[in-house]
């Protein structure tokens, strides 16, 4: 570990409310690269909020968020120009939606969903872009005879492993993760968590995952952090925290996931 | 040899806030070092603190007091003050566990659950598979199970592939929980052999082991944890919790 190293995105007290309701206060951290977070807590934690202020899909009442580009600079996000933003998501970040009809198009083919993202980084080559999103495909485990076809086609665990290739295919350094694993059947979650698992540690990236789901916290990140009625209650290594949780809520959370 | 490991004035309770606080503590000024090469078995009866000290080394419990010293190299670091990134670079590098129970990671084969850590320390997956399929080979896991799920082995399969997942990466700390509760006489004697190799290389060991024979075959001295235990108890109650 290098500890000159600077950190990839860094929270500094987000604090987001609707009209008097505090949806997130005071929210700060250090993401590393290769390092995977977890954001846990139940409906209404702010778990959400803290990821769509992270993407700046909602705009924060404090606080800031900082990212360091690739060319070294650690930029406050809100300072950048709209282009730059939209640059930033295209090629940098990735967004894994729960549900991937948000970040899909549905009509048109899963190919192009994949090809897509590539031309927006400017990749014009027809043959190349068909070839980039087939091994795509295949890496997320969907049969290549199916690049034509639109998703609206495919199952939910397919449509969510389209998501995540589309979000992959430009390389980004960093990914947010909505539940992606909510609303799949046991064994497609099994499947996808296994996907994730791989592409994250041979590439590298650097993530924030949020989740109700305590088991696919375990399985996929380092660190948690746990979240109620809008705030950070408890944070540190997962497996500390799930298996020596401090606060009350955080026990009783650890203590309600069912052991088959 | 050099302290490969120090703990001082360390202690733990937990607070059970489902339980209306009840609080229950577990051991207090727990101290003790291991040098590099040495093998420490922590005695008292089964319920005592053995795996809590353990946990705590390895950063999985965290400690209301004191100080955990792990050296590597010319380096120090006190576990009970490292940040997550830090306990995480130190599991990479610095110290090895093997746990009382393999924890199954859905659809990774046998090979690669043992594989993996070497993996994730940077080793090309080719050569830390062909070190696992060795390892695995001495525990007498046969071939054709290595590439099977581990979750449907038997108990002894599953902690032989435990063992193996914590014995094949080369760290200066190793701590075994229990390592052979469920295995027979043979494949104890394997895993007592991996044990003294692990010493002739310098690994310092702390080690909860219930078996007499292995006790004795590989530990240079044994740590009484009962002390420590009577010393949590009196402090409770001087607190009044």
């Amino acid at each position: 570990m290098n500890d000159e190293e600077q950190p990839l995105l860094i929270a500094e007290g987000l604090t987001k409310f609707y009209g008097r309701q505090v949806a997130c206060r005071n929210v700060s951290f250090s993401l590393y690269e290769g390092e995977v977070m977890a954001v846990v807590g139940e409906s209404g934690s702010g778990k959400t909020t803290l990821l769509r202020l992270l993407s700046m899909q909602t705009s924060a009442d404090a606080g800031r968020v900082l990212y360091r580009m690739r060319d070294g600079v650690t930029r406050d996000l809100a300072t950048l120009t709209e282009p730059e933003r939209r640059f930033l998501a295209r090629t940098d970040w990735g967004f894994v939606h729960q549900d991937p009809a948000l970040g899909l198009r549905m009509s048109v083919s899963g190919g192009a969903n994949v090809g897509e993202r590539l031309m927006a980084v400017g990749w014009r080559h027809y043959g190349n872009i068909r070839r980039t999103a087939t091994d795509w495909l295949e890496r997320v485990e969907i049969d290549p005879l199916r690049i034509d076809d639109p998703p609206s086609t495919y199952s939910g665990g397919m449509r969510q492993r389209l998501q995540i290739a589309r979000n992959l295919v430009t390389q980004p350094r960093l990914i947010l993760m909505d539940e992606p694993t909510g609303g799949l059947d046991v064994s497609v979650q099994a499947r996808l968590l296994d996907l994730l698992r791989g592409l994250v540690g041979d590439l590298k990236l650097s993530a924030v995952v949020v989740t109700h789901d305590l088991a696919v916290a375990r399985l996929l990140s380092h660190r948690i952090v746990v979240m109620k009625g809008g705030e950070v209650i408890e944070t540190g290594l997962t497996d500390q925290v799930l298996d020596d949780p401090r606060e009350p809520h955080t026990q009783l959370l650890a203590a309600s996931v069912l052991q088959p | 040899m050099s302290i490969a490991l120090e703990l001082h004035d360390v202690a733990k309770a937990f607070t059970m806030h489902l339980r209306g606080g009840a609080r229950l503590s577990i051991v207090a000024g727990v101290a003790f070092s291991v040098r590099a090469g040495e093998c420490v078995v922590l005695g008292g009866r089964s319920g005592v603190g053995k795996s809590t000290i353990l946990k705590m080394i390895f950063g999985n419990y965290r400690c209301d007091r004191g100080q955990i010293l792990v050296r590597h190299g010319t380096e120090t670091s006190d576990v009970v003050a490292a940040t997550p990134r830090r306990m995480l670079s130190l599991r990479r590098r610095t110290i090895g566990y093997v746990s009382q129970f393999l924890r199954a990671v859905p659809r990774v084969p046998a090979i690669d659950v043992v594989a993996d850590p070497l993996v994730a320390s940077g080793a090309p997956r080719e050569a830390a598979r062909q070190a696992a399929a060795e390892l695995l080979t001495r525990l007498n896991i046969p071939a054709p199970l290595w590439d099977l799920l581990p979750a449907t082995f038997s108990g002894g399969e599953q902690q032989r592939v435990n063992i193996a997942r914590g014995f094949l990466p080369e760290l200066p700390i190793l701590l075994l929980d229990e390592p052979t509760a469920s295995l027979d006489a043979a494949n104890c004697a394997a895993v007592r052999d991996l044990i003294i190799e692990k010493k002739r290389r310098g690994v310092a060991i702390v080690a909860a082991i219930h078996d007499e024979t292995l006790r004795n075959a590989v530990a240079d001295r044994i740590v009484d944890i009962t002390p420590f235990a009577a010393a949590a108890g009196a402090i409770a109650a001087g607190v009044g919790a």
